[in-house]
């Protein structure tokens, strides 16, 4: 069953919510270097469909396999792999941005103040280190929430609308961030509502509302 | 490197631990709760020192009770509304490692601290000072028990928008056990008698709860994560 090629395989995923039939059998498969634009309408399960997959969501029906094992059976070695920025940044506004990454990537692995500083730069918000992340902008905090992504050393990324309350500048380096992630063989789920701007390797996945 | 559970359960406290020094407001709010509670009940009743004396465990417990329970409702509801929680879900670590610690951090900061204070409480109740130490056991074994029961409902609850009323109908009913062995140690301590018995009731609770409750609040929060 091992298909070193499709790293992910979603495959006929069902979830119901309440009488809301939200996801109706969706698949997809998403190998190393790819990246996979996930859209829809409003309430079309797009979130809940990323909820599945980093597996806080157990589906009715259907199955999640990571490198051709069902991620239940996984479950840590996935979860190290994967790095989930959700719709909110997910901060403690009473830390401090570099406490917030000290606290969460900490659990994954070891890591120095240093490493973690200079994400917070590659994502822009290096001078924001020391302040609390209820003080910064949502923007920045957004940003923060990308160093986190990078700081993990994710293979699979997960990122639920990583564009909003970006700036331009702040747009163009999420982009470019995939680009990289894809290059260096990384695989990324990311729902959006434009276009990626990335041309190359970039399917997509429309939901039905 | 990968991080050993011992080291993801040092991290999670010092986080909590953090956490709660930087909201010293809500890190006080059960401490003066149960001191404005138990001087309130002096002033409404007799300041007579026998008649404070004999109510002193009673008020002690039901004060310590409900302020340890007024800060339960946090214990996951925080993380939980920022989408933290589900950061700490998906760190790789058991989520039982995460429960422990969240719920050891919440008793340091509030049941370890109603602890140290009930001295000041029991001086101001007229209990005699050889009824300190078993008191102060009794309160340690019966907040710490009272946390891990708490964990479970706050567990169950922390995906309802108003879970505070129906954390306290959860909890309360199992933590009667504990009011009447914590006060009935006391007592006993109060009247120069041996409160071994109840102190070994509620040990024993303690041991029950520290065992069982992390592996029931993973459980409830789980269901409460979907």
């Amino acid at each position: 069953m091992t298909n070193p090629d499709s790293a992910l395989l979603v495959e006929e995923v069902h979830v119901w919510r309440g009488t809301r039939h939200v996801l109706k059998g969706v698949g997809c498969r998403v190998s190393r270097g790819e990246l996979l634009h996930v859209r829809g309408a409003n309430g079309a399960g797009k979130t809940t469909l990323l909820r599945v997959i980093c597996g806080l969501l157990r589906p009715e029906q259907g199955s999640v396999a990571w490198q051709g094992h069902s991620i239940a059976s996984v479950r840590t070695e996935y979860q190290l792999a994967l790095a989930y920025a959700s719709h909110e940044p997910a901060l403690k506004s009473d830390l401090t941005a570099l406490e917030n990454l000290r606290y969460t990537v900490g659990l994954r692995r070891r890591v120095t103040d240093a490493e973690l500083r200079r994400h917070l730069e590659r994502t822009g918000v290096g001078a924001c280190a020391e302040l609390p992340a209820r003080v910064l902008s949502a923007g920045q905090r957004r940003r923060v929430a990308m160093a986190r992504v990078l700081a993990v050393q994710a293979t699979l990324w997960l990122l639920d609308e990583p564009f909003t309350n970006l700036d331009a500048a702040g747009s163009g380096l999420v982009t470019e961030l995939l680009a990289e992630h894809a290059g260096r063989g990384g695989l990324a789920l990311v729902v959006a509502h434009h276009e990626l701007g990335l041309q190359q390797r970039v399917h997509c996945l429309d939901l039905a509302a | 490197m990968s991080v050993g559970t011992w080291e993801a359960l040092s991290l999670i406290l010092r986080r909590e631990l953090l956490l709660s020094f930087r909201r010293p407001d809500q890190l006080l709010q059960p401490l003066v709760f149960f001191l404005i509670v138990t001087t309130l009940f002096p002033l409404s009743l007799s300041p007579q020192l026998a008649l404070l004396r004999e109510m002193a465990p009673g008020v002690l417990w039901v004060a310590a009770l409900l302020a340890s329970l007024l800060s339960l409702d946090g214990l996951f509801r925080s993380d939980a509304d920022d989408g933290t929680l589900e950061q700490l879900a998906l760190s790789g670590q058991a989520l039982s490692a995460i429960v422990i610690a969240k719920t050891v951090a919440h008793w340091l900061v509030t049941g370890a601290a109603l602890v140290v204070m009930s001295p000041l409480v029991a001086t101001a109740l007229g209990m005699p000072v050889a009824a300190f130490a078993p008191m102060m056991l009794s309160l340690a074994l019966g907040t710490l028990t009272l946390s891990w029961l708490g964990a479970i409902g706050a567990g169950l609850t922390v995906g309802l928008r108003r879970g505070n009323v129906l954390l306290s109908l959860i909890v309360l009913p199992l933590a009667m056990p504990l009011l009447i062995f914590g006060a009935n140690a006391t007592d006993r301590a109060i009247a120069g008698a041996s409160p071994a018995g109840a102190l070994y009731f509620l040990g024993a609770l303690c041991v029950f709860t520290s065992t069982l409750a992390p592996l029931a609040a993973t459980a409830a929060l789980r269901i409460s994560l979907e």
